[in-house]
């Protein structure tokens, strides 16, 4: 086993069985693409997720020793999804990674079946009269 | 319909609701302030693979390399209540970061434009860019010390805005004044999409 308690990979050895997302052939890479191995697209489902897309964790996830081979991004990502449901744009800001990286992560994320991803309401049915008062009212109050 | 309902019941991220509103405008007019003014505002960091922006400024003969560039833009979240949040972004300001406008104003409920009355002409991108993709936006004045004065209406024809776009005069340095601009926004958005639903309808 080369995934130390962090979930990061240690040493020059081979990859850890399973762990899909590091692969030592891809060579040299330039951060911040060296996480997702190289790759600028999520896998492929191919989605793009929206910045405000709301991401929220699995009810019926992986079991644990699944989610001991992902990468420390992977993890990071995951628990800031376990602490509350927030947008793909919170997540890059919490977890300080350029918005392009979270997606493709998620994208893993979503493929492995840790999390669920929102599409976000689209603007043609949006203004619910209702939900804009709610809005308003919530602005004034702040 | 075209569209799915991403609210209904047991659908992904269940009744969560996430609205967006975009703050765009000159060069150093405040954009940057506003957010701060109103959410807890955060830096969010794009790559975006240089190729693809630099394909508008410099044509490097389809050379598929791996460099990115970093676009940097403000990022803020308002709670309205649990499940129901405001985020609002304040657009890259360089002309060459265009292409992200795209991906940013999708689905977006509204937008702010910022204007300096020293330089209404910074925001005429900005006005044009939302007139032409119908997104209900507000142009919001940042009133800084020793600019002139105008009133709402003097720049409203400067900018020749169509009637109803509503224009405030605000400082964004204001807590107050900043959450006045996005009611406006939303209000605005409000009216314009029942506006629609009647055009459908009638
Ligand atoms: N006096 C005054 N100064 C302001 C006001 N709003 C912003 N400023 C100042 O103007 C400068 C530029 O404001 P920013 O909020 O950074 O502008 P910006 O639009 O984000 O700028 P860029 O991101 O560089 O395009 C800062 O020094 C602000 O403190 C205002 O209403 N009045
Ligand atoms: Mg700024």
């Amino acid at each position: 086993m080369t995934v130390d308690s962090t979930g990061g990979t240690t040493g020059g050895g081979p990859p850890a069985p399973g762990s899909q997302w590091y692969d030592a052939d891809a060579g040299p890479l330039v951060r911040p693409y060296a996480m997702t191995g190289g790759r600028t697209r999520p896998g492929p489902s191919n989605v793009r997720f929206d910045l405000i897309a709301l991401v929220v964790v699995d009810d019926d996830p992986p079991g644990p020793d699944e989610e001991a081979v992902l990468g420390p991004e992977h993890r990071a990502l995951l628990s800031l999804c376990r602490a509350e449901t927030q947008s793909v744009a919170e997540l890059a800001a919490d977890a300080d990674l350029p918005v392009g990286v979270v997606r493709v992560l998620l994208g893993d994320l979503l493929e492995s079946g840790f999390v669920r991803v929102s599409r976000p309401v689209p603007p043609a049915q949006l203004p619910d009269e209702r939900i804009l008062r709610e809005v308003i009212d919530g602005l004034r109050a702040l | 319909m075209a569209y799915e309902r991403s609210d209904s019941p047991g659908a992904d991220g269940g009744d969560a609701l996430a609205l967006k509103i975009l703050v765009a405008g000159g060069f150093g007019v405040g954009k940057t302030t506003l957010v701060g003014a109103v959410s807890e505002i955060r830096p969010l960091r794009t790559e975006e693979r240089l190729s693809r922006a630099g394909e508008l400024v410099d044509d490097t003969g389809g050379v598929d390399r791996k460099t990115t560039t970093t676009v940097a833009m403000d990022f803020g979240r308002i709670t309205i209540r649990a499940g129901l949040s405001l985020y609002l972004f304040g657009t890259p300001g360089q002309d060459r970061f265009w292409f992200l406008w795209d991906e940013l104003s999708q689905g977006a409920l509204g937008a702010v434009v910022l204007a300096d009355t020293r330089r209404l002409e910074d925001c005429f991108p900005a006005v044009d860019y939302f007139e032409h993709r119908k997104i209900p936006f507000v142009v919001a004045v940042n009133c800084f010390e020793g600019a002139r004065s105008y009133g709402a209406r003097d720049v409203s024809r400067a900018l020749d805005l169509d009637r109803g776009t509503p224009v405030v005069l605000c400082d964004a340095r204001d807590r107050d004044s900043g959450k006045e601009v996005l009611i406006r926004v939303v209000e605005h958005a409000g009216r314009m999409h029942t506006a629609r639903l009647l055009d459908t309808v009638g």
